[in-house]
């Protein structure tokens, strides 16, 4: 299991649904004797729609297996194979004193947001490894930072169960912790955070099992999206292009597709054997690659509707915590919990590069902007850069 | 009673299977050929993938370095 999941158990609350209307039909106070006819009543229901659940994800899965012609890696069969990769690290952000759980880049491609388990928030200027900003949290296990797509404020949150958003300042000596905006509250701690493509709204996926999607001015709940059966530990939103949507993963081993304007779950895929860490939508937003602690990661196409890869090996036995494509899409980028990076070839499915360098699990993972690079964050307390 | 929100529950989860079960799809050829396609239009744009000359990546270049 994740740490994360060890969290997860050791915080577990039980997680409760939004109540629903009670059925009045059943709800009138009979004499005893008819209420044993209506609990029979009540069974034969929950019989009938279990049979017709059951009837139904047979037909789903034949569906899905009717268009299931070829696999991706033999349409690939024919494209030229890659050739050496040279990778290394070309940065080293020193300066967390515990691990560092998440990070992510500023839309200006040289800035990083990057929180750790100590509570502390930090930006850094990339090319020069210069600390920018730094701020502490008021909670350990700072999980999930996001940067803001201006690039004047950053997202947090993790353990205090909210997701708060601070304005950066262009004087360095001001205490960013004093104009702190509490946006995002959830029962369980935070997972994961991302600006939609503004300022003005954050999408959140929480260890209560539900996503959310919040209004950061006010601070109010605009869209909740619930259907995870367990903690949701990562999302990702589709490519601007492709519409509202976003994909989530879970303890449950789901990753589903939401429609952020409705809330309903409209795609869900359920092959991997563990939590899934780590979601992230392909480039052109038709597909997506899920990390998972089963040790794999997979390609689920959204228009075929089923996974059409999978990249493991079996000398590959430690999860995988996080993914990210490359600008064309043709690479995927694992971060694993035994210290290294793996590179693989999307589309015929090998993998082409191992990179070693973290000292520690490899706890997050992004592509800069304009894919000249990647940074990985590790337990180990430092963020590299590769290139 | 739990078994009325047994009933919702298994209410909600059918109609979601319906809602799944409904989605249109394509053949997996045709949806593979498309993400190739897509990685083969974007090589050339691809650094992490093709490099990009040198001095135009500045990550690449040492910290120290000015260029002249």
């Amino acid at each position: 299991p994740t740490d994360q999941t060890s969290i997860a158990l050791f915080l577990c609350h039980p997680l409760h649904w939004p109540s629903l209307p009670a059925q009045r039909k059943y709800m009138r106070s009979p004499p005893i004797p008819e209420m044993a006819t209506q609990e029979v009543q009540l069974n034969e229901t929950l019989a009938h729609l279990k049979t017709e659940s059951e009837t139904l994800k047979t037909k789903l899965e034949e569906e899905r297996a009717k268009l299931h012609d070829v696999e991706l890696h033999q349409v690939a069969e024919k494209v030229e194979a890659l050739g050496q990769f040279v990778m290394k690290t070309r940065r080293t952000l020193k300066g967390h004193g515990n691990k560092v759980l998440c990070m992510d880049w500023c839309k200006d491609k040289r800035r990083i947001v990057s929180s750790s388990q100590d509570g502390k928030v930090i930006v850094w200027d990339a090319f020069t490894t210069n600390k920018e900003h730094a701020v502490t949290m008021p909670c350990t296990w700072v999980m999930a930072c996001a940067y803001a797509p201006s690039g004047c404020a950053v997202a947090c949150g993790g353990l205090d169960n909210k997701c708060s958003v601070y304005p950066l300042s262009l004087d360095k000596n001001e205490n960013l912790a004093a104009k702190k905006k509490s946006v995002a509250m959830h029962t369980n701690y935070l997972s994961a955070c991302s600006f939609t493509n503004s300022d003005m709204q954050i999408l959140t996926s929480s260890g209560d099992g539900t996503c959310a999607l919040w209004d950061v001015e006010s601070g109010q709940l605009l869209q909740s999206f619930h259907g995870h059966a367990a903690d949701v530990l990562c999302l990702d939103l589709a490519p601007s292009e492709t519409g509202n949507t976003f994909v989530s993963g879970g303890c449950d081993k789901k990753a589903n597709v939401w429609d952020m304007r409705s809330g309903q779950c409209i795609q869900s895929f359920e092959t991997h054997e563990s939590d899934i860490n780590s979601v992230r939508y392909y480039p052109s937003g038709d597909a997506f690659a899920s990390g998972s602690d089963d040790a794999t990661c997979r390609l689920y196409d959204l228009r075929a509707d089923r996974e059409v890869a999978i990249y493991s090996k079996e000398s590959i036995i430690f999860g995988v915590s996080s993914v990210d494509f490359s600008l064309s899409g043709r690479l995927l980028f694992g971060g694993y919990n035994d210290y290294t990076i793996n590179v693989w070839d999307v589309l015929k499915g090998t993998r082409v590069s191992i990179l070693f360098g973290h000292e520690n699990r490899v706890s997050t993972l992004r592509v800069s902007p304009d894919g000249t690079a990647f940074c990985t964050g590790s337990w180990d307390h430092t963020l590299r850069i590769w290139a | 009673m739990t078994s009325n929100s047994n009933l919702s529950n298994m209410r909600r989860l059918v109609e979601q299977l319906k809602l799944e079960a409904s989605v249109e799809r394509i053949k997996v050829s045709q949806a593979a050929a498309e993400l190739q396609l897509y990685c083969l239009q974007n090589a050339g744009k691809d650094a992490l993938l093709v490099g990009v000359p040198t001095g135009s990546n500045p990550f690449r270049e040492p910290r120290s370095c000015t260029v002249v």
